[in-house]
């Protein structure tokens, strides 16, 4: 089944991109915050002898458990259940809601508080219990602040990237309810205390929480929360129930492997060697944090990512992002370009898997990269993002077969030239020769006296909108060989 | 040794320039260049736009045009990038072609490779007062892992100041049709670029790719910064450079419409 819910880019990628680069203050938000991460990972990162073993070794664990999928789910459901916690199935992301709402309507509160997660907001969660009349209280401090901005996450990690802290002040002050707006400044101590003040409220009087998870253990039906506020621990233990919404992609067989995924996880993700707060739990613990716990697993098109032989490697990531922070696209027009709540280089290939073929604008993805592999370079996990960025863009060209395209036309005929020598010849004589009057057309003074022309005709004019294009010499490479050296045949 | 020189189709058309140089070094070094005049294209942008059923063909072309050569040079780094590391997976569905892949991809070699790795020379014996920084292509980089073969090229040219690129391992924006397809993007990630470039006073910036130059040089020519791309092996080949050099600079005097260097 295709997957559903807040992984849908409403946008063509350039028309989005567009309209984000046009925020200069955006750029240079993204700007300094991707650099300043990048750094930092690059340093941990540098520091540990075997980074290339534990990414093979995460890489190599992840293969194994998409391998045996089904086999592991049914054991983490068993050991789980056995553990004291309901385990519930979800195909796409409108089942997902349903059955986390009914869950919460059965408790009767009517507020709720989140530990950060991308798979609530793949769902659409908060929407969902708002529409049954229940509010969701983000607890993570970046996604408080896009919560009381009304806007979307821009990145896995940092959903909040997009701001500056003094935008963040503003926030603060016009929508967090009984802040000091007098005494509060532009300073990250000042404005964590806010937000503290803020949370602990909401901690100490919250009766259900709600999470996702990093890693759910197969063998021992054990999740695991992966954290730097410690926000996250608080509701993992003070509320009454507990429910978790976790991807079938995020089991590993055994607490042992977490070792490999403890150490790539903080070093790529927040450039750390170890985070502050793991949090493991399993099933209920009689007189200790939540007695009622629930585990909601999601499939939302993952299942199908599975069956691509190329593509299912996308269902190995972590969720870290060290992907968007090294990517140049990313870094340009941010999370929002993206639609999906997952974007840069590993939602470019991710989205448009989970939802199939007929994802809408999610068609436009796969392009939104140079394929300069700085991601594959970066992630913990060894996703060759530029590998499937290239097979689904096979993919979405062998579907349109059959159909007229004029991009298809000219790339069979290039192909039909190139293969015969005296086709190829004529091709680059008629070319030398085109660009002559193509000077002319364009005005004389145009060219410069490199062969450089400032505008050219469509639809070569999107070339020429922000640079030069330079313009073939009188003479091509195999005309000049032809006349100075001995030819080969 | 048998050497054959892989233009590539760009290069032979727009660029013929850096094909003459790779000919002059070679021969300057005491080697016979080959020319095997059924060259066309790799397939880079068929392969990269997902038309894989219209680059095989040309994989094919490819790979018979260069299979009786003990090394294939090209002065470029994303298209030797896509013979040694996209071919074998175009060509895996076809056992024929796939063993015809095996044993040409692996020979074929960026010009730095060739140079330092193969032949053993750091020092080519070029000539080129003046100062240059060198942008680093991310199929170069990350593909290849040409790491540092070609400054240590270029810092052995007599004469030559090589400034480091801040940002120096960041795409350009250029991405084949990426530029056309995505504009706005590759434009933003070019300003950067050119920024960067034009920091460090650099009045040439160089690389191993014509593609990325095309674009980063086209930038820098619409910005009227005065400042060049230039293939690094016209500046290996040293003299020709020079020459052309010596003929623009009395062209900018007449003409007078040149921004100052």
């Amino acid at each position: 089944m295709t997957g559903t819910g807040n992984i849908v880019a409403r946008l063509p990628f350039p028309t989005a991109a567009r309209h984000e680069l046009a925020d200069g203050q955006l750029r240079a938000n993204l700007r300094r915050a991707t650099h300043t991460i990048r750094d930092k990972r690059l340093r941990v990162v540098g520091e540990v002898p075997d980074w290339e073993a534990l990414r093979e070794a995460g890489a190599a664990i992840k293969d194994d458990v998409l391998a045996r999928l089904p086999e592991l789910l049914e054991q983490f459901e068993t050991a789980a259940t056995a553990a004291g916690a309901t385990v519930h199935w979800a195909r796409n992301a409108e089942e997902a809601c349903a059955v986390v709402t009914g869950l919460v309507q059965a408790t009767g509160v009517t507020e709720v508080v989140k530990v950060k997660s991308m798979a609530t907001q793949e769902i659409g969660l908060n929407e969902s219990l708002a529409a049954a009349g229940i509010a969701a209280v983000e607890t993570d401090l970046a996604e408080l602040i896009v919560q009381l901005a009304d806007d979307t996450p821009s990145h896995i990690l940092v959903p909040a990237i997009h701001y500056n802290r003094s935008q963040i002040r503003d926030i603060f002050a016009r929508r967090m309810p009984g802040v000091d707006v007098a005494g509060l400044t532009d300073e990250p101590a000042a404005l964590a205390e806010a937000a503290r003040r803020h949370l602990r409220a909401k901690f100490l009087s919250a009766k259900v929480a709600i999470s996702g998870a990093n890693f759910a253990v197969a063998e021992t039906g054990t999740l695991t929360v992966v954290e730097s506020e410690g926000n996250g621990r608080m509701c993992l233990t003070l509320p009454e129930t507990l429910i978790s919404v976790v991807g079938i992609e995020k089991l590993v067989p055994t607490l042992r492997d977490l070792e490999v995924f403890l150490q790539l996880l903080p070093r790529s993700s927040t450039g750390e060697r170890m985070n502050p707060y793991t949090s493991l739990w399993t099933g209920v613990t009689p007189g200790d944090g939540p007695q009622t716990v629930h585990i909601v697993l999601l499939d939302n098109g993952r299942t199908d990512t599975l069956a691509d032989p190329v593509g299912r490697q996308a269902l190995r990531c972590i969720r870290c992002s060290a992907c968007l922070n090294v990517c140049p696209v990313y870094e340009r027009v941010g999370g929002h370009a993206y639609g999906s709540v997952y974007p840069g280089p590993i939602g470019a290939i991710l989205s448009p898997q989970m939802t199939g073929p007929d994802g809408g604008a999610n068609r436009t993805l796969p392009y939104a990269s140079t394929l300069c592999g700085a991601c594959f370079d970066a992630c913990p996990v060894r996703i060759n993002i530029p590998e499937v960025l290239v097979h689904l863009r096979q993919s979405g060209v062998d579907a349109g077969r059959g159909r007229p395209s004029t991009e298809r036309a000219a790339m069979g005929a290039i192909s039909w030239v190139m293969r015969d020598r005296r086709r190829y010849a004529a091709a680059l004589r008629a070319a030398r020769r085109g660009s002559a009057p193509l000077r002319l057309a364009t005005g004389w003074r145009a060219a410069d006296r490199r062969g450089m022309v400032r505008r050219l005709p469509w639809p070569l004019s999107a070339w020429t909108a922000s640079r030069d294009a330079p313009l073939p010499p009188a003479q091509t490479f195999r005309e000049w060989w032809a006349a100075h050296e001995e030819v080969v045949q | 040794m048998r050497i054959a020189l892989f233009v590539t189709c760009v290069n032979d058309l727009v660029f013929p320039r850096t094909g003459q140089a790779v000919v002059r070094i070679l021969e300057r070094l005491g080697h016979r260049v080959e020319f095997p005049m059924e060259q066309s294209c790799c397939g880079q942008m068929h392969a990269n736009s997902g038309y894989r059923a219209e680059a095989l063909p040309l994989v094919r072309r490819f790979v018979n045009t260069f299979a009786p050569y003990d090394a294939v040079v090209a002065p470029s780094g994303s298209c030797v990038a896509m013979v040694r590391e996209s071919y074998p997976r175009l060509a895996a569905s076809d056992a024929e072609l796939a063993a015809a892949v095996d044993a040409v991809a692996p020979r074929t070699y960026e010009l730095s490779e060739l140079l330092v790795d193969v032949l053993g020379v750091t020092d080519v014996g070029a000539v080129f007062p003046h100062r240059v920084t060198y942008h680093p292509t991310c199929h170069g980089l990350r593909m290849l892992r040409l790491g540092d073969r070609p400054q240590r090229l270029l810092r052995a040219v007599r004469g030559l100041d090589l400034v480091e690129l801040p940002g120096g391992d960041e795409c350009c924006g250029f991405g084949g049709t990426f530029a056309m397809k995505n504009a706005d993007v590759s434009a933003a990630m070019l300003a950067d670029k050119c920024a960067a470039v034009c920091g460090t006073g650099a009045r040439y910036v160089a690389a191993a790719d014509n593609s990325c130059l095309a674009h980063i040089g086209g930038g820098l020519s619409r910005g009227g910064t005065g400042v060049r791309a230039l293939h690094y092996a016209e500046i290996l080949a040293g003299m020709q450079v020079l020459e052309a050099e010596q003929a623009l600079d009395s062209e900018q005097i007449l003409d007078g419409t040149e921004e100052a260097a």
